[in-house]
């Protein structure tokens, strides 16, 4: 298993691995037959028997509550209506450049099931009547863009993807397209730019993509995870579904948990699941230390204070309700070892860098936000700097053109807030409030180093 | 119409009105930086950020559309904040030292922060600095101080059409620059120095010379191309500083060419090819600087002996098509008051056989605002994009929302623009083809054709051109500065006129110069038994009268005319400056004013009369052409020379002053089409931009740009094997035609270009270097040099 633990696993029911090794010519199942043994393209051979209508297909997936898996949440059936019906020329598009910070998800997802997303997509664009799409897969994982192509190459000669699929009328041709590496390329107005040979930057919107996206024409674009599910919405129907979490909060969800936890990994758990039961699917803390904070849903999301994460479940509702975002599902665990201000200093130091430079509070404030904390990491802290990175915050928030200004603004906002006393300290004495051996303790780098490691 | 309220007032507006533009037609600011109204939205500079009723944040006003019933306040408390919070970031890496900055007192930047920035930067860490960029001799750069606003790059994407600046890099390392080395070489180019909010992009040779408001900002027009572009001329101490555009929609819309904003430098030129300051008369071989009276003395004997000892008719006037209405008139009543009927100012035309044959002044044939709303276009003999920038930039707009432009043409150089179909054939060939589309339309109408064209087979690309015409329901069909230099500019004209009354189009001359209008109605040509430009050349004249003319430059054959002056007994050069050849040839030069020292009037492509009065005093002991003719003709003794001002002859000319001249007429009745071939290989001359007139040759930043490169001969890959040659090797051209006894050879470089059609060779013209060679259109010899 591929996965470290699940509770009613749907997505990573087939990963396999054979072997101890990590390594990617080990991993079975992943190859079409494989897929096909497991009922795979079932949904789709389902849907283009029963010649279901693109509007009953976008029916079921209103019907299972499946919520964009990209981080946003915005319902997935709700978002494939808004595409015009009738105009000729539509696109589909597959965000995989999942570039948050602690997701991990869905490179596992093209590693382990890439047919789940060519099933998904191809349902998609039936669903919103696309002839083409596109796979957006980030520069970092270059193998698994191969892999995707060999993938491809399997489900175009199955006749899954082409010219009158399956004797339906259904046709439909789909790419991969790699992406280089830049954060921002994740956000899918600035994804389309890149697939168009631009520079990677965020258009305004509206219009929306599905009015004017890829080339100028409608596009559905979605993350890999959410394509990922259709198929089984498809065979399962969406009450099903939806009954596998809870009310709007449909299906189960992959989450990426990293941090001080003993078992860092992806875990898949139904929607509603409590959070200290995917920690302690994650092994518990490491070394038995106290957890000081979570960032629940990607680094863009607020870090909750432990005695806040600990009440939450895992869905849209619980954690926004606490005052963080559920985001992609990447859970960044933090124990007692970790100075919050260094934290954010790193965070903040990822977005100055990830900026696109397009819009100005972003591109001037997010490299005013790392030198202020970055000051008073290294002790040159200032008794306004406080209100000065809360005001910077604000400056920033919902002036910009994209999401990258809120990613930006929300960590310091919510560090600053609930760590305040943190960084008090580190302003009034020029040093952390937790002392560097403690924090050495807490970093395996460190540890690792100290066992006699060489990197 | 929605109706929405703006800052608590109802207002109505159009359909798909964005909340700024809404503003400004209701008088309100909102402040801005990356908008503007002739690019596409960027909305990045969050500027104008304004509170919308309902909306969760502040909206960009610049990409917010209106929608019925929606609440916009500019100025609430929480517009405002969001304004100066954007203020604050921008001015976080901006230099704040204003007063060494270029822009100083012209800064949008400045003036906002005035109104948004606070008296104190809450940033105290390290600016950025960005390193400044080489965009070629007219644009200067400051990056540093560049707040990343995209304008300059969405002009030349859009407007200029070629992406030759880009923004790389990423967050606050992002910086605008151009392709690796390169530089910025649109035609087009300093329009992104106004367009530019801050002093990022400015003027390379206005730079630090003053400041905006020690400088007088006077109105004044266009001397160069047809199109009459409106300028504002910023004086100090009685010199030029610098030309901006004077924003007039029906013309030049906001913007500038290069020539019309760089070519001042001349203006305050000097040496032996720069102003002539003082009248200069030569005796004995040698040049004295004389008094005026002395000067006019000189002249107007050598004109009244000649006139009188071998007839009036042994005097030719050739007058500069950029000079104005007025000198061109006073000109035109001076040849005649002495009896002479040979004055044209039509210097680079070949084929004068439509004379006497016209029903009008040829024009535009439209307005130039309604180029843009033409849905068909064919354009015929033109460099289109250096002849005539501004009406090229028109049809890219055009072209863009959809209108189908077609070219026939000599040589396939890129337009920048979206052709729906271009045929490119040797000059000699141009008849033929504008004939093919000629014969398809009428076949497509079912119509009769000329019997002249009996033997005309339409080709694909003639048919397609046609299918596209004939589709049309506003089409236009624009001959350019080629057609009319063509030697059989009578027959392209009397086919264009078939062809536009097959397809029931407008049709017109895209003028050459600033006043190839107002020549017409200036009556500056020769009627009846007159001689006209060619002829007056082919058939040397003893005497020469030359007013802002540079023969051997601004003729359709240089050596010729070179040879014409160097023949005459007496040549009186009215000019505003002195050159090699001048000297050399002339007896007597006056030193009279360019557009920017006399008052004076243009006539532009589409009739419109566009007066203006002198920027400044004369340089030197200069003086407006028109007083030094109304001297001259006085010194004749000739009648109705007693004006008073320039707009009394003005008035005399026009019967007052009319927003449009009257009398254009592009019809020709009783030409006769011929469709010749040519043998040999064929001489493709174009006048370069930066050298089509003398102003324009003395302006030091334009003469160092890529446009004004030495000539070159330009072949096709077959061309250069036929001859032996590789690209980069020098060729020796030689004049094949037996016009001209005196046409010599030159030797030049032969370059590649894959847009010049087989068996010709492209050689400019109005260049030193190729005026030796002889007729702009003839066939030339061209061997290894």
């Amino acid at each position: 298993m591929a996965l470290l633990q699940a509770i009613n696993p749907l997505l990573s029911a087939g990963w396999q691995r054979d072997g101890h090794e990590w390594r990617l010519e080990n991993d079975s199942g992943w190859r079409l037959k494989d897929y096909e043994a497991r009922g795979g393209y079932q949904s789709l051979k389902k849907i283009l028997a029963a010649k279901m209508s693109p509007d009953d297909v976008i029916a079921e997936v209103k019907k299972s509550v499946l919520r964009g898996r990209g981080g946003a949440g915005f319902p997935t059936g709700l978002k494939w209506s808004f595409m015009p019906k009738g105009s000729p020329e539509k696109y589909i598009v597959c965000n995989t450049d999942e570039g948050e910070p602690g997701t991990f998800k869905d490179r596992d997802i093209q590693r382990f099931d890439p047919h789940a997303v060519i099933e998904g997509m191809i349902i998609a664009a039936h669903a919103v009547g696309a002839a083409r799409g596109y796979n957006y897969i980030h520069g970092e994982i270059y193998e698994l863009y191969q892999r995707f192509e060999e993938a491809l190459d399997e489900a175009r000669a199955a006749g899954y993807i082409g010219q009158n699929i399956l004797g339906s009328g259904l046709s439909f041709e789909l790419f991969a397209h790699q992406g280089w590496g830049a954060y921002i390329c994740g956000e899918e107005t600035g994804l389309l730019e890149s697939i168009e040979g631009k520079k990677g930057q965020p258009r305004y919107k509206p219009p929306f993509p599905a009015n004017v996206g890829l080339y100028g024409k409608p596009t559905t674009i979605n993350n890999t995870e959410t394509f990922a599910s259709i198929p089984y919405i498809l065979r399962d129907g969406g009450d099903a579904f939806l009954n596998l979490g809870k009310p709007n909060n449909g299906g189960t969800k992959l989450f990426s948990v990293s941090g001080h936890v003993n078992r860092p990994g992806n875990f898949e758990v139904p929607m509603g699941t409590p959070f200290p039961k995917l920690l302690e699917m994650a092994g518990g803390m490491r070394g038995g230390r106290k957890l000081k904070a979570v960032i629940p849903g990607g680094s863009s999301a607020p870090v909750l204070p432990a005695d806040i994460i600990m009440d939450c479940t895992l869905d849209y509702d619980s954690i926004a309700k606490a005052g963080s975002m559920f985001g992609s599902g990447a859970v960044i665990v933090m124990d007692e070892t970790v100075c919050m201000v260094q934290a954010l200093e790193r965070l903040s130091w990822f977005y100055y860098e990830e900026s696109c430079g397009q819009c100005t509070p972003c591109r001037e404030g997010t490299g005013w936000l790392h030198k202020v904390i970055q000051r008073i990491e290294h002790g040159h802290g200032r008794p306004e700097d406080l209100d000065l990175l809360n005001d910077v915050s604000n400056n920033i928030m919902g002036r910009t053109i994209c999401a990258l200004g809120d990613a930006a603004a929300l960590p310091v906002l919510s560090f600053t807030k609930h760590f305040k006393s943190e960084f008090e300290y580190h302003i009034e004495h020029k040093k952390c409030l937790v002392p560097r051996e403690i924090q050495k303790a807490g970093s395996i780098f460190h540890t690792r180093l100290m066992a006699g490691a060489t990197c | 119409m929605l109706e929405f309220e703006l800052d608590g007032k109802a207002m109505q507006v159009p359909d798909g009105t964005l909340v700024i533009e809404a503003a400004h037609q209701a008088g309100i600011y909102i402040p801005h930086f990356c908008y503007h109204k002739k690019l596409s939205i960027a909305a990045n500079c969050r500027m104008c950020l304004v509170q919308v009723e309902k909306a969760p944040k502040p909206m960009p006003a610049c990409a917010t559309p209106v929608t019925n019933g929606m609440k916009v306040f500019t100025h609430s408390d929480l517009a405002v904040k969001a304004q100066k919070n954007v203020m604050e970031f921008l001015l976080i890496n901006h230099p704040l030292d204003c007063p060494i900055c270029d822009q100083g007192g012209e800064c949008q930047l400045q003036d906002l922060a005035v109104g948004y920035g606070s008296s104190g930067s809450r940033y105290q860490e390290k600016k950025r600095v960005v390193s400044d960029k080489d965009l070629g001799p007219l644009v200067s750069t400051d990056m540093t101080r560049c707040i990343n606003c995209t304008r300059c790059i969405r002009f030349t994407q859009e407007i200029a059409g070629l992406m030759e600046l880009g923004q790389a890099f990423r967050g606050d390392r992002a910086e605008v620059m151009p392709f690796i080395e390169k530089t910025v070489d649109s035609e087009l180019s300093g329009n992104i120095i106004d367009l530019c909010p801050v002093g990022a992009l400015t003027s390379k040779p206005f730079r630090f010379s003053a400041r905006t408001w020690e400088l007088a900002r006077r109105k004044s027009v266009s001397p160069h191309d047809g199109l009459g572009s409106n300028l504002i001329v910023q004086t100090q101490h009685n010199r030029v500083m610098r030309v901006l555009p004077l924003e007039n929609e029906q013309i030049n819309e906001c913007w500038l060419s290069d020539k019309e904003r760089f070519s001042y430098e001349g203006l305050n030129s000097q040496g032996d090819n720069g102003r002539l300051t003082k009248p200069m008369v030569k005796q004995g071989g040698q040049w004295q600087e004389v008094d005026w009276n002395v000067a006019l003395d000189y002249a107007a004997h050598a004109l009244r002996d000649v006139a009188k000892n071998h007839g009036a008719a042994s005097i030719g006037a050739l007058v500069s098509p950029h000079a104005t209405l007025e000198e061109m008139a006073l000109s035109a009543k001076l040849m005649r008051g002495i009896g002479s009927e040979n004055i044209d100012f039509r210097l680079r035309q070949s084929d004068f056989s439509t004379d006497g044959k016209r029903q009008g002044a040829p024009w535009l044939g439209m307005k130039v605002a309604e180029i843009s709303a033409l849905d068909r276009v064919l354009v015929v003999g033109s460099f289109l994009r250096k002849d005539h920038p501004l009406i090229a930039q028109r049809l890219r707009q055009t072209a863009k929302k959809g209108t189908q432009v077609s070219l026939i043409h000599a040589a396939d150089d890129d337009l920048l623009l979206k052709l729906f179909a271009k045929a490119i054939a040797a000059p000699s060939q141009l008849p033929t083809l504008l004939a093919e589309v000629v014969k398809a339309v009428a076949e497509l109408k079912g119509a009769a054709t000329d019997p002249a064209l009996a033997k005309v087979e339409a080709g694909d690309t003639a048919k397609k051109i046609a299918t596209s015409l004939v589709s049309g329901s506003n089409v236009g069909i624009l001959l350019g500065n080629f057609a009319q230099q063509h030697p059989q500019a009578a027959t392209l004209n009397a086919l264009t006129q078939q062809l536009a009354g097959l397809l029931g189009a407008k049709f017109g001359f895209l003028g050459e110069a600033a006043n190839s209008v107002g020549g017409y109605v200036a009556a500056a040509v020769p009627f009846a038994a007159g001689m006209n430009a060619a002829a007056m050349l082919a058939t040397p004249r003893k005497v020469y009268l030359l007013l802002g003319a540079e023969p051997e430059l601004d003729c359709a054959d240089g050596a010729l005319a070179l040879a014409a002056m160097k023949q005459a007994s007496s040549v009186i050069m009215l000019s505003p400056f002195k050159s090699q050849a001048a000297l050399d040839y002339a007896d007597v030069l006056l030193p009279v004013a360019p557009f920017s020292e006399t008052s004076g009037t243009f006539v532009n492509t589409e009739g419109r009369v566009q007066s203006f009065y002198a920027v400044t005093k004369p340089s030197g002991e200069a003086r407006p052409a028109w007083k030094v003719l109304r001297v001259l003709g006085n010194l004749l003794e000739l009648d109705g020379f007693g004006y008073e001002s320039s707009e009394q002859v003005r008035d005399e000319v026009l019967g007052g002053k009319p927003e449009f001249v009257s009398g254009l007429n592009n019809s020709l009745a009783g030409v006769a089409i011929e469709l010749a071939a040519a043998a040999g290989v064929e001489r493709i001359a174009d006048v370069p931009i930066h050298f089509a007139d003398a102003l324009a040759r003395r302006a030091p930043a334009l003469q160092a740009t890529a446009d004004a490169v030495a000539p070159t001969a330009r072949m096709s890959a077959a061309m250069l094997t036929k001859l032996g040659v590789t690209a980069g090797e020098q060729v020796k051209v030689g004049s094949g035609g037996m016009k001209c006894p005196e046409a010599g050879t030159a030797i030049l470089v032969a370059k590649l270009d894959s847009g010049v059609p087989d068996s010709c060779v492209r050689i400019a013209a109005a260049h030193a270097a190729t005026a030796g060679l002889g007729a702009m259109f003839a066939t030339v010899t061209v061997e290894r040099a």
